[in-house]
């Protein structure tokens, strides 16, 4: 049987020689998504922002009563709604924001989404709830903060295993990387206005976790070209490891496509955002690994002494010895 | 390492079945098979209020108001213990501000038998006072609240109001309720299956501290209105429900007894007026204390206060010796039934506002689980056949791998009794991928080194040597990230990484022990010369 290979064997592509363009872009990429997050900010949901998100289905109709729902809610004094089509036709989701003058008032969440509810379903019968998430301004605040910390302690441990597994270039390059998919994951967020929900920091920590599989899987790679082939340019020897990884990059990313596309249009809609997040992410990870995170190690100076220990004692004896021994033959 | 000794195939063989018999239960569970036969007793992953439907609810209580509390507790302790003194201490322009409360000794002379009686009361639970006592120009004594003492209020105050929560949802009748403390002062409380909080908010957010008041027949009505109390008493107003809402009742500030004392409250009508009332019954002490209220009392009024809020002020007729009264206040069947629960349960000993809701109706966690199995059955599928289409021989172990890696997973969960959320999917399917590219690893590096020109034995010895090294690296970097995630991550973020550093632990295992133990097994057999890879 005839056996597929998505990658020809000894591919040679000069991935590193427009390595600087490519690193430019993607410094311009970061500045402009952090651009982004800072003046157009992220479109939180009721996890970080507080307030109401209420998930309805309307039982005996085709279609969800949006403009109306739009204005009953709207009527209600809390600021504009936002109202989606949440799967089916007749479904629909609600975001009530939390008023900026009660966001310190612990019950202020709960009370406005018993109104919302309590309207809606007066003035339509066969709404049906189907699910309520209320968040007081308080807990946003501590799960903004919980979320900012995760992503910060993960970043920082994991970069400080691969300086102990590696070497510390090896351990920025790695960092560097990271900051560059969760950077670009933000802009994307903020560019598009998507809802930003603790899910999503749960994607992008598998963003960085898959990022970091690749970055890891080159570094392997480099660290046993650098002991293998001592005299080689640097250049030359991440262009050989990268190509020597492609086969297995192209691989296990098209397979996570596989598995995940069918996530993302068949699987269930609470989910949508955060498989979304992460298929793009693939993309994001798999390109900082090889734009990024390889050649910021010619930049930090990476030679192939950096993981030949230097010679002991002993070593420098026998070798001695066996100079003699071989001076007198 | 291409050795494997009997023994080592016996212990993989039974770890890796052990372990994926321990997700039987579970899968027969999702088919709702289970129902009442043995399979119940056997432990099964739990589902997530995301996809089996239920309540969340986080409770808060504001530490201000047990300050608020603990103020007015020693208030009222501090005033009943000069009164009782023997001979009597009198005291003066008590003020409590700032969570201090103050007051003057007549006479500086009972400074020693004073301070005395204070002893007891400011000592508190822990092992620092609850109170510090000052005594300022030889005769205004001050009571400052210390921060241990305040904790240690708290704590006890959160302890008893997470067993009144209990009790309450318990008598509810709902079922498998989790109720947790959390932090300092929070309770978080979940229920499966209850789609519609609204009747478990409103159980929970009232204190449900019940009084009875002599009411004072000498306050003049305007004043009462006015909101002006005589001296020693204290104004309520009535509750909206009651027949007289809107108005007010001066009651009498000392001498009440409260409703801490009940062994039951029970729902039911008013035989004359077929109204719906409450019927409690007091233990001894506090039936006691109502036969003393009542026959000292006849025909004066009293009102029965529920939250600070009059229910009805009816007339003691006669002594009430019993020990069981009947409480009315223009209550409906449900909210007789809802105070009943209330009552017989204790009151709650601070306020709590829900501050994070969520809820699931179960036709939408229905609807999760299932969209989810068939997108993982789609994905399981294209995923199999890219890697059985890629690696031939070798992709099938994979693939064999990547079945009781899912297997182990779940048995794992359901063995250590983990939640399953919706996001908890999206880990599975990162597992996978996890999965699929440790065995992506193996066998690339086992086709360069079979082009590299070994033979197939060194090939695969080579391939799984020098692959595993980026694979522990790379799972061990992403189960540092996964654990700090299940660390400082909250709610569908904790579901999302305990699915992902299980996952992570058993695809290493599944990938490098089991597919390692099959390949060599085969090719021990049969010494092919050649391998399709």
């Amino acid at each position: 049987m005839k056996l597929l290979k998505l990658v020809p064997a000894d591919t040679n592509i000069k991935f590193l020689k427009v390595r600087l363009p490519f690193f430019v872009v993607s410094v311009l990429l970061i500045a402009a998504s952090w651009g982004l997050v800072l003046t157009q900010g992220l479109n939180y949901g009721v996890d970080f922002a507080g307030g109401q998100e209420v998930r309805l289905t309307f039982e005996e109709r085709e279609e969800a009563p949006i403009p109306e729902l739009r204005e009953l809610v709207g009527g209600l004094g809390y600021g504009s709604p936002v109202v989606q089509t949440f799967g089916e036709a007749n479904q629909v989701s609600i975001r009530v924001p939390l008023p900026a003058e009660v966001e310190e008032t612990p019950g202020a969440a709960t009370e406005i989404g018993n109104q919302v509810i309590a309207t809606i379903s007066g003035e339509f019968a066969d709404a049906r709830t189907d699910g309520n998430d209320t968040v007081s301004g308080k807990v946003a605040g501590e799960f903004r903060q919980a979320a900012l910390l995760a992503l910060i302690a993960a970043m920082v441990a994991v970069a400080l295993y691969i300086w102990v597994r590696f070497e510390w270039q090896f351990g920025v390059g790695a960092l560097f990387a990271l900051f560059h998919d969760v950077s670009l994951t933000l802009g994307l967020f903020s560019l598009f206005q998507l809802e930003f929900s603790l899910q999503i920091i749960a994607a992008i920590l598998s963003i960085i976790g898959y990022s970091l599989n690749d970055t890891i899987v080159v570094y392997d790679r480099i660290r046993e070209n650098l002991k293998k082939f001592r005299k080689m340019p640097l250049p030359e020897l991440l262009d050989l490891s990268i190509n020597e990884t492609l086969a297995r990059t192209v691989m296990t990313s098209l397979t996570l496509l596989v598995a995940l596309l069918p996530l993302l249009f068949f699987g269930p809609e609470s989910l949508f955002g955060l498989v979304a997040a992460i298929t793009a992410g693939l993309f994001i990870g798999t390109y900082s690994s090889v734009y990024l995170a390889s050649p910021i190690l010619i930049w930090l100076g990476v030679t192939s002494d950096s993981f030949v220990p230097p010679e002991t004692a002993i070593e420098k004896q026998e070798k001695a010895a066996r100079d003699r021994a071989r001076g007198q033959v | 390492m291409l050795d494997f000794p009997l023994w080592k195939k016996i212990s993989l063989w039974s770890i890796a079945l052990l372990l994926a018999l321990l997700a039987v239960p579970s899968l027969l569970g999702a088919g709702g098979l289970t129902s009442g036969d043995a399979f119940e007793e056997l432990p099964q992953v739990n589902l997530g209020l995301d996809l089996a439907g239920g309540s969340h609810l986080l409770l808060e209580a504001s530490e201000a108001d047990v300050a608020a509390q603990r103020l007015e507790n020693i208030e009222e302790a501090v005033r009943l213990a000069m009164r009782n003194a023997e001979p009597r201490i009198r005291i003066g322009d008590i003020s409590t501000a700032d969570g201090e409360l103050s007051f003057i000794l007549d006479n500086p002379g009972d400074i020693d038998r004073a301070r005395e009686e204070l002893q007891p009361l400011i000592a508190g639970q822990g092992i620092t006072n609850e109170w510090d006592l000052e005594v300022i120009d030889t005769q205004r004594m001050v009571l400052t609240r210390t921060s241990a003492g305040l904790r240690t209020a708290i704590n006890t105050a959160m302890e008893a109001a997470a067993e009144v929560v209990r009790t309450r949802i318990d008598k509810l009748g709902t079922r498998e309720p989790t109720i947790i403390r959390q932090g300092t002062n929070r309770i978080v409380v979940q229920v499966p299956g209850l789609e519609d909080p609204e009747a478990l908010k409103e159980l929970l957010g009232e204190t449900a501290v019940l009084e009875f008041k002599l009411v004072d027949k000498n306050a003049l009505l305007t004043n009462v209105q006015a909101g002006i109390a005589p001296p020693g008493s204290q104004i309520f107003p009535y509750a909206e429900e009651s027949d007289r809402a809107g108005g007010f009742e001066a009651v009498k500030r000392l001498g009440g007894i409260r409703g801490d004392n009940l062994t039951d409250a029970s729902p039911g009508n008013d035989p004359q007026t077929n109204e719906p009332v409450v019927t409690i019954k007091f233990d001894s002490q506090g039936a006691t204390k109502f036969a003393k209220l009542s026959t000292e009392n006849v025909g004066e009024r009293f009102a029965i206060i529920l939250d600070g809020e009059v229910l009805s002020a009816p007339r003691f007729n006669e002594p009430i010796l019993g020990g069981s009264a009947q409480i009315s206040g223009g209550f409906t069947a449900e909210s007789a039934a809802k105070l009943s629960i209330q009552l017989s349960s204790g009151a709650l000993p601070v306020p709590l506002t829900v501050v994070e809701e969520r809820s699931v109706g179960a036709e939408l966690g229905a609807d999760s689980i299932r969209k989810g199995l068939i997108a993982m059955l789609i994905g399981s599928i294209a995923v199999i056949t890219l890697m059985m289409a890629t690696y031939g021989r070798f992709g099938v172990y994979a693939t064999a791998a990547l079945v009781f890696n899912l297997l182990i997973l779940l048995g794992v969960m359901a063995g250590i009794n983990a939640t399953l959320t919706l996001p908890g999917i999206a880990g599975f399917v990162l597992t996978v991928g996890a999965a699929v590219d440790a065995n992506v690893l193996i066998n690339e590096r086992i086709r360069e080194e079979r082009k590299r020109g070994r033979k197939v034995l060194p090939a695969v010895e080579i391939g799984y040597k020098e692959a595993s090294r980026a694979i522990w690296d790379a799972n061990i970097t992403n189960f540092i990230a996964g654990g700090l995630l299940f660390i400082f991550g909250s709610g569908p973020i904790k579901g999302f990484a305990i699915v992902l550093v299980i996952g992570l632990a058993t695809s290493v295992f599944s990938a490098l022990m089991l597919t390692r133990m099959w390949a060599v097994g085969w090719l021990r057999k049969t010494r092919p010369a050649d391998i399709n890879i």
